[in-house]
């Protein structure tokens, strides 16, 4: 990032992509934060096995 | 796995080649093979008399007396405890039942033929709103309308039907969708177009004026007549889907009350099952979540081909009659279904949604992936037996149920 790219980021107001937990999300929105929400969440809710085992069904 | 994705696809053309009619309306014993004398069919996954909720125990003494096997409501509670019935779910029998789910041998059953398979599903008629044995009423109100509903009502359907050749279900569907129903909670439009389509072949096989009257008036009063067609129509829209190895695919979602099951395509008919959970709703006024029963009914099959909360972004009304938001929400919840399906619906669209299918195929990988359980829109019964419905609501599928569903799948497929 060019130092001009970088003092027009610190500069500007901030723009927000929240991924995963909605709450962070919620409060910068609250404060007027431009922000945009992702839902995600971990493969099989975070489960290795379970998350291995979707993997190789899935190629 | 190159092996799941051509059987999906075979899968999911079967149930969109599917060719659903409403073709006549018999008795149980005639139309069900297997089913017999005490004998009693119930919605959900298998379950034992002294496991079922308080509004099945409830329809189960209600239909026993009906059927003429009990004196009362408590000698046929004290037949069951000696094991005096026979107790199978719908699924088993090629059926299907709303809420309790009662199938037994004297009751008239809608009978709804897939004509592209050759193979055919069977639902009781619904009875209507308010102390209903669907939802665990069995007093003489209840009792006497099922009697009318065997004597009168139930044969002049048959004749209609059988005299109009059949009602073919597929464009019908698509125009409730367009109406704002989605085929769960809310069916006033295709219980209208139904209506429209059979009263004068009511007319046309009737002698009696006064029970013309009174069926065309039965139907008409009643905004959830079609559920039960629709329920029909799923079963022998997914019945076909069975067995296909390899397929993740969901062929059936039930619940009794105490379990919530899944059958899946690859792994034949077996159950996967996990504690049912309790439906978030709204509730008629003198009710609250205290009086709710878990949830309850082999209605999800509405679900399982792509209507019911999948379909919520058509149906605005019912978003807000079971508590689920904006329309907004609603269309939020048919994107987020999206996400676990196979493919879309090309014959049943949504116009908010710019004419996008209805989500279709329920894929267990994708729910337990995503962690997307499917949304299903129900309504929900009183804890206790007799007493009815006490509002609607939305209710996730347990997650526990797809993940046995997965691991299933990886043994079947030798992976795991």
């Amino acid at each position: 990032m060019s130092s001009n790219a970088l003092k027009k980021l610190l500069a500007e107001p901030p723009k927000v992509v929240n991924v995963g937990l909605r709450g962070f999300a919620d409060d910068l929105v609250a404060r007027g934060v431009e922000t945009v929400h992702v839902d995600w969440s971990p493969p099989a809710g975070g489960d290795p096995e379970l998350a291995d085992l979707i993997a190789k069904l899935d190629t | 796995m190159d092996i799941i994705t051509q059987a999906n696809d075979v899968a999911v053309r079967r149930m969109l080649t599917g060719d659903p009619a409403l073709v006549d309306v018999v008795p149980a014993i005639e139309a069900i093979d297997g089913l017999k004398d005490r004998m009693i069919l119930h919605a959900g996954p298998p379950v034992a008399w002294n496991d079922m909720c308080g509004p099945m125990r409830g329809a189960v003494t209600g239909i026993a007396v009906f059927e003429g096997w009990a004196e009362n409501l408590a000698d046929a509670e004290e037949q069951a405890d000696t094991g005096a019935f026979e107790f199978h779910p719908n699924h088993h029998f090629d059926a299907v039942g709303p809420m309790t789910g009662m199938t037994s041998m004297s009751q008239p059953v809608m009978v709804v033929e897939n004509r592209a398979f050759g193979n055919r599903a069977f639902c009781t008629i619904n009875e209507g709103l308010g102390k209903v044995m669907r939802f665990g009423g069995n007093d003489l109100e209840v009792l006497d309308r099922l009697r009318w509903l065997r004597g009168s009502f139930g044969p002049a359907f048959g004749r209609a039907l059988r005299h109009i050749g059949g009602l073919a279900l597929k464009d019908l569907i698509a125009r409730g969708l367009t109406m704002g129903d989605e085929m769960h909670q809310r069916n006033v439009a295709c219980s209208s177009l139904t209506l429209r389509a059979l009263a004068p072949a009511f007319a046309a096989t009737s002698d009696d004026n006064d029970a013309l009257s009174r069926a065309l008036a039965f139907i008409g009063g009643n905004d959830q007549f079609f559920l039960n067609i629709a329920m029909a129509m799923g079963k022998s829209i997914m019945d076909p889907v069975r067995d296909i190895e390899g397929s993740s695919v969901v062929t059936a979602m039930s619940r009794n009350g105490t379990e919530f099951g899944i059958r899946v395509s690859g792994t034949g008919d077996q159950w996967f099952t996990a504690p049912v959970e309790m439906p978030e709703g709204l509730y008629f006024p003198g009710f609250t979540s205290d009086d709710a029963n878990p949830d309850m009914g082999d209605s999800t099959i509405v679900e399982t081909i792509g209507l019911g909360g999948f379909a919520m972004a058509a149906s605005p009304a019912v978003a807000g009659f079971v508590g689920a938001g904006t329309a907004t929400e609603a269309a939020a919840t048919t994107h987020a279904m999206a996400e676990i399906v196979h493919t879309e619906n090309p014959e049943w669209t949504i116009p908010s949604l710019d004419y996008r299918g209805v989500p279709t195929g329920i894929d267990v990988r994708y729910v337990v992936e995503t962690g997307l359980a499917p949304t299903i829109n129900t309504g929900i019964a009183h804890k206790d037996p007799g007493v009815g419905q006490v509002g609607a609501g939305v209710v996730r599928a347990p997650l526990a149920c797809f993940e046995q569903a997965v691991r299933a799948l990886a043994v079947r497929l030798g992976i795991a």
